[in-house]
């Protein structure tokens, strides 16, 4: 997934005239990229800091919409392109749950590594076992155990099938996960400290810049979110490509 | 003649555990190096800890349920393994028996093996820990019934996948692991109230939620488990 | 042992039958594009040398592979997808025994009965057992017996259930005069039930004293095949021989 995918397929006259000529810059992407740029830019010199927090909470601007977008747009594609491509048997769907699996591998990392670097300056602890962050982790083992599967198994079909069986649990697996972290801690009341939740869009009182920065990181991200899944599929295309036409299919 | 006719699910799930239990019978090695791994764990968590720190009575509970979900998963590997060794299941495949029939067989083995395993780490739990228990133990034990299904329902479930992978060993563990934590936190957590005398109401939720684990990954695990076993 | 359903006159429908059947795995076809039809009472022996896609081709008339196009048909009706009850009359004899090693002889027999849902099954079972010769060693667990013995008790495994259709992976291997002699007789004798059977062997004697017809398997497809009647068995030997080699050259 670089800014310049040049294709590698061997060059075939088959495979040249039925497809279109692979873009040689990635528009799409050179453009995410800015965009998360500008927005970090503009979090971190034209945003005002929290007034509890100080400068430490502007991580919140990448924690927050890494979060939103790899739970709630990364991950279900996994889930679904599992459960649809084993029902239509298409390729292209457990193209979609693979590389979705990676950016949402991605971006979960890059929540799981912020949270810690915001609440430890700000809260004192490095971690805590709230019923979002948890899920998260554990959505992260699900994800990191969906791509060891993968490349254990050599067939394609049964690694399909078997990926998208993992993707189809692992999304069930989340509300319990919840459930148990939630009941858990009303059963054993953790001492009031300022969560992530106080300072979510909607809980927290934002001030018109500092929304509006976190608008503009949404945008970033979802921005890149498509970028990368976009390039990503093309370039489980052109892999599976290649291995048709070693194969003798034309 | 004898005209072949299809059996029902559940009389072939019975036949094909049936099978196994025999098999498992006849050999013994894999269920007394289930049961030795759980004595010598909680054996070695009792030791770690400092005992005038850490009340035993507080402990108890989390070595169980951690022990009983690598004891478990140590476990679940004979169920599809032995079918492999010699392509026993191709024989179960060409057969006309539903799928499900062939999960539910091998997770019904499993069930009683883990339970078995079960049977005696709970009282060897109580013996070493020095604990106290009244009438909670039955409730404890069908708390470990309830955890056994769900264990058993996503293990049988995976380690049909992994039988077919190069490091089968440590493949399960790792997509396994996750999914035990709505079984062993319910199990663990209710334990803790039992052992210092809490009434059933107070764990009710507990149970319910394990219910609720059982009987939504009970059926899912059912109706995937014939796409793991296509070719 | 096995009794053709009586409602179809002998060789209307094809027992098995294949069409533009094609396997892949990744990068490789083992089997690419084979048409085959087996009647009733008919026995296909199939030679090749290794890597010629034998095995696979056999396990897709079992129904253990998918196929990745094309198709097999049983008895007139679709192998996979079908019901569950059109499964469970293919009788399949492998490399590996396909047994339960701690279990005896009988109790594995039993085991594939009650699996094909045979309504007498000690009758069954004591009939197949007697057939392949087993009574004397019906009690033994498999693994104490050797390899001949326990390729009889995976025959009787696979026809205990009196399956139209008898898929055989290198039979012969490892089996002493004797033993070959007593499994030819079977499959002649499985023939004349109205069973159709498909052979894989290097043992071209054998095999074409056996078959109604010889086929030879190269790269996935099938390059020779014609009913064994007009075969010359020395000049088909050579043949053979000379597109083995051919295909490793």
């Amino acid at each position: 997934m670089s800014d310049s995918a040049v294709s590698s397929l061997p060059s075939t006259s088959a495979g040249r005239a039925s497809r279109a000529p692979v873009a040689v810059f990635d528009w799409l992407m050179a453009l995410a990229v800015v965009a998360i740029v500008a927005a970090a830019a503009r979090a971190i010199w034209f945003t005002p800091p929290e007034a509890l927090q100080g400068e430490a909470q502007k991580i919140f601007y990448i924690h927050v919409p890494a979060a939103v977008v790899g739970l709630y747009m990364a991950c279900p594609l996994v889930a679904i392109g599992g459960a649809m491509y084993l029902w239509l048997r298409d390729d292209r769907l457990d193209r979609l749950a693979e590389s979705s699996s990676e950016i949402a591998l991605l971006f979960l990392s890059i929540v799981l590594l912020t949270g810690p670097l915001w609440g430890k300056p700000i809260w004192g602890t490095w971690w805590t076992w709230d019923a979002r962050l948890t899920s998260t982790l554990f959505l992260w083992f699900v994800l990191v155990g969906y791509s060891v599967l993968r490349g254990a198994i050599e067939d394609r079909e049964q690694r399909a099938r078997y990926s998208a069986v993992v993707g189809i649990m692992g999304a069930l697996l989340v509300p319990f996960i919840h459930l148990s972290v939630d009941m858990f801690r009303t059963m054993h009341p953790q001492p009031i400290v300022l969560t992530p939740d106080a300072v979510t869009p909607g809980k927290a009182r934002l001030s018109p810049e500092m929304s509006a920065t976190l608008k503009y990181a949404f945008i970033a991200f979802i921005a890149l979110f498509v970028a990368l899944l976009r390039g990503r599929l093309r370039f489980a295309a052109l892999r599976d490509r290649v291995e048709h036409l070693e194969a003798g299919d034309a | 003649m004898n005209q072949p006719r299809t059996a029902s699910t559940l009389s072939v799930a019975l036949l094909i555990a049936r099978k196994d239990l025999a098999i498992e019978y006849r050999t013994r090695s894999a269920f007394f190096a289930s049961l030795v791994f759980s004595l010598l764990g909680v054996s070695i968590f009792y030791m770690v800890w400092d005992p005038t720190a850490v009340r035993p009575i507080d402990i108890a509970p989390g070595v169980l349920w951690t022990i009983f979900a690598f004891a478990g998963l140590l476990g679940l590997h004979r169920a599809f393994g032995l079918e492999l060794q010699t392509r026993a299941m191709d024989g179960l495949l060409m057969a006309p028996v539903a799928r499900e029939a062939i999960f539910l067989g091998k997770a019904l083995s499993n069930l009683v093996y883990v339970t078995s395993v079960l049977a005696i780490t709970i009282p060897a739990v109580v013996l070493f820990y020095n604990l106290e228990f009244g009438s909670g133990l039955l409730i404890l034990g069908g708390i470990g019934v309830l955890a056994a299904i769900g264990l058993v329902s996503v293990g049988t479930l995976f380690s049909s996948m992994t039988v077919h992978t190069r490091f089968a060993e440590l493949l399960l563990p790792m997509l396994a692991l996750p999914f035990f934590i709505p079984v062993v936190v319910p199990a663990a957590q209710a334990s803790a109230k039992l052992l210092v005398g809490g009434a059933l109401s107070t764990v009710l939720p507990w149970i319910q939620l394990l219910v609720a684990f059982d009987i939504m990954f009970g059926v899912a695990c059912v109706l995937v488990f014939p796409f793991t076993i296509e070719d | 042992m096995t009794s053709p359903d009586p409602n179809r006159p002998p060789g209307a429908t094809p027992v098995c039958e294949t069409v533009d059947l094609v396997r892949r795995f990744g990068r490789r076809r083992a089997v690419n594009g084979v048409q085959l039809t087996i009647r009733a009472g008919e026995c296909l022996a199939l030679f090749g040398p290794n890597g010629a896609g034998k095995t696979t081709l056999l396990r897709l008339l079992a129904g253990l592979l998918r196929p990745t196009s094309g198709e097999v048909r049983l008895l007139g009706r679709p192998l996979r997808g079908g019901a569950v009850a059109d499964r469970g009359r293919v009788g399949l004899i492998s490399h590996q025994s396909m047994l339960y090693d701690v279990l005896t002889v009988r109790e594995n027999i039993v085991f594939a009965a009650r699996l094909h849902g045979l309504a007498d099954v000690d009758g069954a079972t004591d009939a197949t057992l007697a057939r392949l010769g087993l009574e004397g060693r019906a009690l033994s667990p498999v693994r104490a017996l050797s390899r001949g013995w326990q390729q009889r008790v995976s025959i009787a495994r696979a026809i205990v259930h009196g399956p139209s259709l008898v898929l055989l992976d290198e039979p012969y291997t490892g089996l002493d005069v004797a033993g070959a002699r007593a499994l030819t007789a079977l499959l002649l004798a499985l023939r004349e039930d109205g069973a159709a059977l498909a052979l894989v062997t290097h043992a071209v004697d054998e095999g074409l004293a056996l078959a109604t017809h010889a086929a030879v398997m190269l790269d996935g497809t099938i390059r020779r095949i014609a009913p064994t009647a007009d075969v010359d068995a020395q000049l088909f030997a050579e043949e053979y021989r000379a597109m083995a080699m051919e295909s490793v050259a």
